[in-house]
């Protein structure tokens, strides 16, 4: 379970999160909405240890976060920058593996599996620089999940690719999500995407000093499909609320 | 009866091997030929170079300024005559460019060392550098042979002087661009690094070597050409009784000037050789990713995507 408790964060003396409270419970796949610039990636940065809380604490199992949590794993917005382009692709996704003492033959084994879960079998051995966005992304997700997280961070993922790449990689996470029930943590400034990946949808205030504007849990059926379930009716109510708090968060307040 | 079929078919489509394997053989032939025009053209200057220096020289017939042909024999007679076993170098080769290369090569690889792992040093720690940075400009603005005195006075005369001549001219290039390479590794990329959890060694090793790779070789390339210059000019000194550098003054002194021509000539296609050989190297370490600025452009039309999906 992780637990943020009234935490705050600061750049400078300029504040970007003011007194939020969070709790995730274990498997839970969570979507952060928020205007662009309220904080949203401070906030996983926070949570994976890569800066400090300013005030407040974050707990993983009641354990407090000091440096990288154990069992962590995060998928960054900017998929060209965040892989290793010298190294081929199943080298980048077996990086990981180094801290668990495998053999250089299980790691690639391990590397190879992953890569054919996420539709990558052809590609292990070229450079990430040969692949297209969509496949980029893929092997980020892989080099992701391949160390078998407990905590997953994604810090919009999706936000550059098109749509028809997009909605085969919401399917591809809500398919590891069903199978290895990881908690995650899934930033996105699209809100049907938000309604339609999560189990809850948190939306932030804007900036500075953000909060959490609504806490919305998504009760949709849960293997949802892309044509289906966006066009349920309760789908279309609920990405109502979470557009509203969007635009208008003052009045959205739950 | 089942071999005439097979040997009657087989006939014509050996007309048709021949006639490929001329066709290919012309095809190379000519491809060769248009390879040799194109380096011919490419070094076209210096052919034309060579041939007025070798004309105006027959025509001149001064003392000092030989034609490139009899220098080039007098090189081949002085040093590459020798026997097969010793790779044609004869025993004037073995005391001359041998001993010269040694020290220089040691104090490439001494510098470039020493310079790759203080680089990464202070380019990773902020303090380090805002301290290093005033010195480092200092070293590399002071011209590197006006260290060579100090070292003389400090080691005498001999090879440790000579070592210490070349590696500390060579070690500013390569350390300051190591450094700056360091610096400037994507921040995104060390978060990454810190949450993969890579231990120290693994964070140099796959991330910051890699990312300041373009800049150390940069950096190498200059401190090649400063170990060369430093290399002849310590052996230029009294005190030296081998080398490149010792076989010129030796000949200047001898007013031998077909020598000191060949040893010039001997110093240039040295550099370039080196030059080339360095140059091959980095292209094979970072050959790999060529790729690299087609993913940062596509990195950079997707910030406009999302930017428009923000949008709306
Ligand atoms: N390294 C930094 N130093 C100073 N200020 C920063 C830094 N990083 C972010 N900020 C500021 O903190 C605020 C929140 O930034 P953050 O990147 O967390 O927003 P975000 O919600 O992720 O935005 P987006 O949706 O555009 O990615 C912004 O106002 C930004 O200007
Ligand atoms: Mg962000």
């Amino acid at each position: 379970m992780l637990r943020l408790d009234s935490l705050s964060q600061h750049y400078g003396d300029q504040p970007v999160l003011h007194d939020l409270s969070l709790t995730v419970p274990d498997g839970q796949l969570l979507c952060v909405v928020g205007p662009s610039g309220c904080g949203k990636s401070t906030l996983l940065r926070t949570v994976a240890g890569l800066l400090p809380a300013r005030e407040g604490t974050i707990t993983i199992d009641d354990t407090p976060v000091t440096g990288v949590p154990d069992r962590l794993a995060v998928v960054f917005q900017d998929y060209g920058r965040s892989l290793l382009p010298w190294l081929t692709v199943r080298d980048n996704v077996a990086l990981p593996l180094r801290r668990q003492g495998l053999r250089r033959a299980e790691r690639r084994a391990e590397a190879d599996r992953i890569l054919d879960r996420v539709g990558l079998t052809g590609a292990a051995r070229r450079h990430p620089g040969q692949l297209s966005g969509g496949m980029q992304q893929r092997v980020a997700i892989a080099r992701a999940l391949v160390c078998r997280p407990s905590l997953l961070l994604m810090d919009e993922p999706f936000g550059s690719l098109d749509a028809q790449t997009r909605e085969d990689l919401e399917d591809l996470l809500l398919e590891v999500h069903r199978t290895d029930r990881t908690t995650i943590v899934f930033v996105t400034h699209d809100i049907d995407e938000s309604v339609y990946v999560g189990d809850r949808v948190v939306v932030l205030t804007p900036g500075p000093g953000a909060k959490v504007a609504l806490d919305l849990p998504v009760e949709l059926p849960c293997p949802r499909d892309q044509i289906g379930t966006r066009g349920l009716p309760e789908f279309v109510a609920l990405r109502t609320r979470v557009g509203r708090a969007v635009r208008t968060p003052g009045r959205a307040q739950v | 009866m089942s071999g005439a079929p097979t040997h009657e078919s087989r006939r014509p489509t050996d007309h048709g091997a021949a006639a490929r394997t001329a066709h290919l053989v012309g095809e190379t032939a000519a491809r060769t030929a248009r390879l040799a025009r194109g380096a011919l053209l490419r070094r076209l200057v210096l052919v034309l170079a060579l041939t007025a220096w070798q004309l105006g020289a027959r025509a001149h017939g001064s003392v000092y300024f030989p034609p490139p042909a009899r220098i080039a024999r007098h090189a081949y007679d002085l040093w590459f005559s020798g026997p097969v076993g010793h790779a044609f170098l004869t025993p004037a080769a073995v005391d001359t460019i041998l001993p010269s290369l040694g020290r220089m090569a040691a104090g490439f690889v001494l510098a470039a060392v020493v310079g790759v792992g203080l680089g990464i040093l202070v380019g990773r720690s902020p303090r380090a550098y805002a301290l290093c940075d005033p010195v480092l400009q200092f070293a590399r603005a002071l011209p590197p042979p006006t260290l060579v005195p100090v070292f003389v006075v400090v080691f005498d005369f001999g090879t440790p002087m000579q070592l210490a001549s070349i590696v500390f001219s060579a070690i500013w290039p390569v350390l300051i661009n190591t450094a700056e390479g360091a610096r400037d590794t994507d921040p995104l990329r060390l978060d990454v690094a810190a949450v993969l959890r890579l231990t120290a060694v693994e964070r140099l090793w796959f991330l910051l070597l890699p990312s300041a790779l373009p800049r150390i070789f940069a950096g190498l390339r200059l401190s090649l050409s400063l170990c060369l210059i430093l290399m002849v000019f310590s052996e230029l000194l009294p005190g030296t009784a081998n080398g490149i550098g010792f076989a010129l003054t030796d000949a200047q002194s001898r007013s031998d000037l077909l020598t000191v021509w060949a040893v010039l000539v001997l110093l240039g296609a040295l550099g370039y050789l080196l030059n080339t050989g360095l140059l091959a190297i980095e292209k094979r370490l970072t050959g790999k990713r060529s790729h690299e600025r087609r993913s940062k452009g596509s990195h950079k039309s997707s910030r406009t995507e999302s930017r428009k999906g923000r949008s709306t």
